[in-house]
């Protein structure tokens, strides 16, 4: 075992780990933040995705003692501190990009990394850049409306609700 | 105009919020103090007999707390079936004994051998590996056909075969069907496969099971589409533990498909375990676990015939299909290949005869189950398959062969034993040729060309039966089960209402689009409404969700109970307002008497309800809470048109979707933005089961694509915008709301549409192509290309 320190949505966060403990489940099972979620044990599903000093990291593919004196921010820390969600997450209800949830938490973060490196992706990047997150739900359209609208395009031609 | 609120309305969802900040209360993220772990150890071998398993190494691992086998489980009941299929001699389907954990034999890689229960996770991981098992292998049963061979490998040793059944319906037409396809002037033959698919919601299976000496009470946590029927099953049948001292829990549910409908032996272990170590015990899947311990779906083998006379009407169609069943019975299992399936071979299309066989199968692989659509996709397949297939064949169009065959009266009775009640099929097509700009292929066609790509485009129509279903009518066909639903609308002092349903959402956003229809009956705002569901402890006996019928049944139950608290409140409002009751009406959450300018708000209703100080207490209760039960009359008959346009790559064999249209009729709807979407996610999973989706078994049982590196789920990049419409609306009329549900549609009916396009692309192009099985992986269709 061996203590690792990061700091984690802002606030300073440490812990006991074992060499093999991953990132998710320090962030999961040690911090309480379930907010991320684990839906696969390949780093294929994306559900994990958190930013690690800024940049989107599926938190499956770390062990906690790599994210030693980083700073994680996990889904828990994007809105605002009264509550007021970012665009990002506001464009997902407004267009319906989330049914289940679970996906849920790994798309907003990876369209939050996606959208800072290119602030008006077209759809077909917004496509390629999601190919590691899956959702068995929303068939991606919405998703992918959502992301769009969020960085500013009119998605009004976009077929249906 | 779009509307605002209530039914009709695309209210934004209440569920986001907490899901979009990383607030939602999955089973994973449900932890009890004192709780302990468990890890299966699980079969890598798909049959064998169970020589010896030797604990005594993990017993004394760190963190340990008890190594359970078979043998700890030899008084306890085996996970039951919920269906018992009558085959088409009169005889009761073979069902064999589900152990909860493996007892003298193995059957599936997968099947769960022992479970180690420690301190942490990691603990009970390493502790499963030092478990010693020596199985003797034994010839693996995988395929169906040579499975049914006379003296094949048995998967279970006291049956008398690997055939569960040998259905035939409807047994008594087979001699007019016979004798219709003997007289056709064409019939057109087709065989095919119906894919194995894993179901694979993102959110994988997870039960914690929890106990209380003090009160003798035990509760479950799971992953549960339905938490009565897990309780129902397992406390009945597994634990032998009385419906009131045992409360199952399914919060946050991340999309079930079907997967999650079925009383799974990790359930009944957790729950079993709890109470013997008097500590909570927690089962997380992993996804390599979930592939095989999921119950998956599909798996038909099938061979199809459709006969037409000289003026291209249908006259028969007969199948004989090959349905895998897996190892064991998972709890629906029998009743997808019978009942969900042969009930729908009629289609759209007034076919005058039709005989269905199914051969159920026992093999050494994963159970089958229903899976989103569950044996109507496995209908709508082969049947649209096949008619495509007839009309290349007599040189019309596929289309109007379709319009020329379909069902325009309605009722209809069809020869398979279910009675449409409505339905506009020439209305949906119309609708469907509107939004695909027929007239511009010829030009899209030319624009592939020169890009070096062939086009095809595919259409199909489907109908599905959702709503199950009528409880006296299941009972005789087999299920061991009712199937109504309940409500329980709870009117608080102060006008706010509590929604306790039966149903169950996992993705479905029932906390918007009930709250819609209550908020709509009563005329007041959605944010009044609260729905609940889930628990056991708090809401009455239902049966859960699946097969699309939530709305259709669990909604209708909500409507009866409304209307049952509407009908009180008129009670008190005439009390209130010194009128008589008939002249009650209720509008815009305004009571009033008819003719006057006298009324009284729902507020002050509720209230007197609650504090019956002027109150007719000598005719009515105080309080203002009403359950319903509703038990539907009729399945419904959603129904759509649905084409779909490809590229294909003549170098490799990729296929790409360039467009997909699907024109539904739902009945009336509720919620257009959450249909939408639900059609979305269907569509995708047809898509994916048509190109990528493959579950694939070596000759030994070894699960090949038991991965997300192996398996091929749709990913953003695979699948495009759709264009989805649901302004056919033909309402249902036998349910309070008029509604056909929405859920499995999309599965339902896309992937015919994308096998017929990639056949007329290759078609066009000069290929003597006339089917390809699914999946249409590139290797497949470059491989049908060279002939």
């Amino acid at each position: 075992m061996a203590q690792v320190k990061m700091t984690v949505n802002g606030k300073p966060a440490s812990g006991e780990v074992e060499g093999r403990t991953l990132l998710v489940d320090f962030i999961r099972d040690t911090l309480g933040l379930t907010g991320t979620h684990v839906g696969c044990d390949t780093s294929q599903c994306g559900a994990c995705v958190v930013h690690v000093d800024g940049k989107a990291v599926k938190a499956c593919s770390m062990f906690a003692a790599e994210a030693e004196g980083t700073e994680v921010t996990t889904i828990e820390g994007m809105a605002a501190e009264d509550g007021t969600m970012t665009p990002v997450q506001k464009a997902f209800q407004e267009f319906h990009g989330l049914q289940c949830g679970f996906c849920t938490p790994g798309m907003v973060m990876s369209a939050e990394a996606m959208l800072k490196d290119n602030p008006s992706p077209t759809e077909a990047e917004v496509r390629e850049y999601l190919k590691g997150n899956i959702c068995r739900c929303t068939g991606y359209h919405n998703i992918v409306k959502a992301i769009l609208a969020a960085s500013g395009q009119d998605v009004s031609n976009i077929a249906a609700e | 105009m779009p509307k605002d609120g209530g039914i009709g309305a695309s209210s934004k969802r209440r569920e986001d919020v907490r899901f979009l900040t990383g607030a939602g209360n999955y089973t994973d993220d449900i932890n009890l103090r004192g709780q302990a772990y468990v890890h299966f150890l699980r079969s890598d071998v798909a049959h064998g007999t169970l020589d010896n398993v030797d604990t005594s190494a993990a017993e004394g691992m760190p963190g340990v707390l008890k190594v359970f086998t078979g043998a700890d489980f030899a008084e306890v009941g085996g996970i039951p079936c919920g269906w018992q299929v009558t085959d088409r001699h009169g005889e009761p389907m073979q069902e064999p004994p589900h152990p909860v954990l493996a007892q003298g034999k193995v059957r599936h890689v997968g099947d769960p051998i022992a479970a180690v229960v420690a301190e942490t996770r990691e603990q009970a991981r390493d502790a499963a590996e030092a478990i010693e098992v020596d199985i003797s292998d034994l010839p693996t049963v995988m395929d169906m056909k040579d499975a049914l061979k006379d003296g094949a490998t048995k998967v279970h040793d006291d049956l008398t075969s690997n055939l569960c059944y040998d259905w035939g319906f409807v047994e008594e037409n087979k001699g007019a069907v016979d004798e219709a396809i003997k007289n056709a002037a064409h019939v057109t033959t087709l065989e095919l496969v119906n894919n194995r698919l894993v179901p694979n919601a993102m959110e994988p299976r997870v039960a914690v099971g929890d106990y209380s000496r003090g009160t003798d009470d035990s509760t479950l946590y799971t992953t549960s589409q339905n938490p009565h029927v897990i309780r129902l099953l397992m406390g009945a049948f597994v634990l032998g533990i009385p419906e009131h001292k045992l409360r199952v829990v399914a919060p946050d549910v991340g999309g079930g498909f079907g997967s999650k409908i079925y009383h799974y032996a990790e359930e009944a272990f957790c729950t079993f375990a709890a109470k013997k170590l008097n500590r909570p015990v927690k089962w997380t899947c992993s996804r390599s676990e979930a592939f095989i311990s999921d119950a998956h779906g599909r798996d038909h083998v099938t061979k199809i015939e459709l006969a037409l006379d000289a003026d291209n009407n249908f006259t028969a169609v007969r199948t004989e299909t090959y349905a895998n069943m897996g190892a064991y019975l998972s709890t629906f299992a029998p009743s997808i290949p019978t009942w969900l399936h042969g009930t729908l071979m009629a289609g759209n299309y007034k076919t005058p005869n039709i005989y269905v066989n199914v051969k159920a199968v026992f093999t050494n692989t994963v159970p089958v189950d229903a899976y989103r659509g569950a044996g109507r996709p496995e209908a709508t397949y082969q049947l649209e398959r096949v008619i495509d297939k007839a009309a290349r064949e007599l040189g019309v169009d596929p289309i109007e062969l379709r319009r020329q065959n379909f069902v325009t009266e309605f009722p209809y009775a069809t020869p398979v034993a279910v009675e449409y009640d409505t339905g506009d099929y020439n209305a949906c097509m119309d609708k469907l040729l509107e939004m695909i700009d027929m007239s511009g292929f010829d030009k899209r066609l030319a624009d592939s060309k020169a890009k070096g790509k062939l086009r095809g485009l595919g259409v199909n129509c489907y109908i599905e039966a959702c709503g199950i279903a009528p409880s006296n009518l299941v009972g005789q066909l087999g299920a061991r089960a009712g199937l109504y639903e309940s409500a329980t609308v709870r009117v608080n002092a102060t006008g706010g209402i509590t929604v306790m349903t039966g149903s169950h959402s996992h993705g479905q956003g029932h906390e918007t689009s009930f709250a819609q229809v209550v908020a709509d009956m009563i005329g007041i705002d959605e944010s009044m409404i609260e729905i609940e569901h889930g628990d056991t402890a708090n809401t009455p006996m239902g049966m859960g969700t699946y097969g699309s019928r939530s709305i259709a049944v669990g909604g209708s139950a909500m409507v009866k109970a409304t209307e049952k608290i509407i009908a009180k409140a008129r009670k008190i409002a005439a009390h209130l307002m010194e009128a008589s009751e008939a002249d009650i009406e209720l509008k815009d959450g305004q009571f009033s008497v008819a003719g006057t300018d006298k009324s009284v708000a729902w507020g002050d209703v509720t209230l007197a309800a609650y504090v019956p100080h002027n109150y007719p207490l000598e005719e009515i209760e105080p309080g203002l809470e009403e359950t319903a039960f509703y038990d539907p009359a009729n399945f419904t008959y959603p129904s759509g048109a649905y084409a779909c346009e490809v590229e294909v790559d003549p170098e490799t064999g990729k296929v790409t979707i360039e467009s997909f249209a699907a024109a539904d009729d739902f009945g009336n709807v509720i919620n257009p933005m959450i249909v939408s979407g639900q059609v979305h996610g269907g569509l995708a999973q047809g898509i994916g089961q048509a190109l990528l989706e493959q579950t694939s078994y070596d000759a030994d049982g070894q699960l090949l694509s038991a991965s997300y590196m192996d398996y091929a789920m749709p990913r953003a990049d695979d699948v495009p915008f759709y264009d989805v419409d649901h302004s056919c609306q033909t309402p249902c009329t036998h349910n309070p709301l008029g509604v056909k549900g929405c859920g499995e549609a999309g599965a339902i009916g896309s992937p015919p549409s994308v096998v017929n396009a990639v056949v007329d692309a290759l078609q066009r192009a000069g290929h003597d192509v006339t089917h390809i099985d699914m999946p249409l992986t590139p290797s497949r269709v470059w491989q049908a290309m060279q002939g």
